[in-house]
């Protein structure tokens, strides 16, 4: 009942429209991870700490998103392929306010 | 050539905790990790974070918990090779390996346990054109003899701690230090971030900031970077000789991933019915490094995963012999350094 929709562009370019849950204390970067999006490995590698930037993806709808922690703002700072919509994605929770979130993930550094 | 019954490769605390079940089996142990410490991710990546899943500690630091494996596997003396990569793997007629790093060490075992958690750590590179053209040739991402520094002209990017100390260390040997980060704000201990305040101050360190460097230029050796004004975008050409970027480390599964294994989602293929053996026998895989079917990537599974793991390495070191396992509360720790922890003995005695 409190799942959302979440569209994902993987780093092939594919479009995923994905349920997401709004009561499993998931973030955006774990749903990537659960839905297998992205290779085991080159997403989530510090586990979700904003300590590394392989999470990181480009928000492309309008929603109002929490505001960057000082670590989160330190990783991007340091990351490759920063846009001014770059987010972690291990730094987004899963609300209900989220619903219709539009996201591409950020190429994977090599 | 290193000699040892169980080869280690990754010092994180997997592949510690292996030393102490191997030593429970008078097994010796030698760890390769390409970190200059042990401890793993969890000294490298977040040794200040705390742990809450480590069955027995409520909660516990991560770079606690490296300390404390390492005093308690320290009567079983396990050598260490540190901040090499082990690189090739060599089988032996008689079924033994030898692994050699990419420094030229060689080691030499009967069973290799790789506990190499998501890879060895190597340094973030950044998205230059024609970087590998200056790598050794004016490009470093380690420094390893600042000697080579002395009196020249230095370039260093990045807002971390490496960024920040080897700026403040530089200052006193190049000639000239400019540092050039992305942002105003520095992520590192405070002392060094006022310690580059007062440097920069006293005309020691050169700052841009928010700024990157988007080009670099020479003939034959690195001669010029092109570094970028983030805000503006105006860009200036520095004269430099060596150019540092400390972008920090990250995982690469790296040589082990052509050693034959079998690799399923960057990780190595085991049987996880019996030992964490691989397809290759006598290479096991222990802890984050390894899938099977359910796999969770814990500290707590890869405790278990060693402890299993020393069992089969025992049975194929010594086919012969018999053995049951015993409780370190019945058979106490004898380490190879002469100690002895046991349980008390209960005493015996009347009561008048």
């Amino acid at each position: 009942m409190s799942d959302i929709k979440i569209t994902i562009i993987d780093r092939e370019g594919v479009s995923h429209e994905v349920d997401a849950p709004t009561d499993m204390n998931m973030n955006l970067m774990e749903v990537v991870r659960s839905y297998e999006l992205a290779p085991e490995g080159t997403i989530g590698i510090c586990g979700g700490m904003a300590m590394c930037a392989s999470c990181q993806c480009y928000v492309q709808s309008d929603h109002v998103l929490p505001e960057k922690s000082d670590d989160e703002e330190a990783m991007l700072a340091e990351a490759f392929f920063v846009k001014d919509n770059s987010r972690l994605g291990c730094q987004i929770h899963i609300t209900e306010d989220l619903d219709g979130l539009e996201v591409e993930l950020a190429p994977a550094e090599d | 050539m290193i000699k040892t019954d169980i080869l280690i490769i990754g010092a994180g605390p997997t592949g510690l905790f292996a030393v102490f079940e191997a030593g429970l089996l008078q097994l010796k142990c030698h760890l390769i990790d390409a970190l200059p410490q042990p401890g793993g991710q969890c000294s490298e990546i977040y040794p200040k974070k705390p742990i809450y899943d480590i069955p027995g500690y409520p909660e516990v630091l991560a770079g606690d918990l490296v300390d404390n494996l390492m005093e308690q596997i320290k009567p079983f003396q396990p050598g260490f090779t540190l901040g090499e990569r082990a690189e090739t793997i060599e089988k032996l007629e008689d079924d033994t390996f030898i692994v050699t790093t990419n420094k030229g060490t060689k080691h030499h075992a009967p069973v290799v346990a790789i506990a190499g958690g998501l890879g060895s750590f190597e340094p973030r590179k950044p998205l230059l054109d024609n970087l590998s053209k200056y790598e050794d040739n004016g490009v470093a991402y380690m420094i390893k003899e600042p000697e080579v520094f002395r009196d020249k002209k230095v370039l260093i990017a990045g807002g971390g701690d490496s960024a920040l100390d080897w700026s403040i260390f530089l200052a006193d040997v190049a000639s000239e230090v400019t540092l050039v980060h992305r942002r105003n704000e520095f992520r590192g201990a405070l002392d060094s971030v006022e310690k580059v305040q007062q440097l920069k101050d006293a005309g020691k360190i050169n700052l841009i900031t928010p700024a990157e460097v988007v080009g670099l230029n020479g003939e034959e050796k690195l001669e010029k970077v092109s570094v970028q004004d983030t805000s503006t975008e105006e860009v200036t050409d520095i004269e430099i000789d060596h150019f540092i970027p400390l972008f920090g480390l990250s995982p690469k599964l790296g040589p082990i991933g052509d050693w034959g294994l079998e690799i399923e989602k960057n990780a190595i293929k085991v049987d996880n019915s019996l030992d964490y053996q691989t397809n290759i026998p006598g290479i096991y895989a222990i802890g984050d490094v390894n899938t099977y079917p359910g796999k969770l990537k814990l500290i707590l599974c890869g405790f278990h995963e060693a402890t299993l793991m020393c069992q089969s390495a025992y049975q194929r070191i010594f086919p012969e012999k018999k053995y049951v396992m015993k409780y370190t509360t019945v058979g106490g720790v004898t380490g190879f350094d002469g100690t002895k922890k046991e349980a008390p003995k209960a005493v015996v005695k009347a009561i008048d």
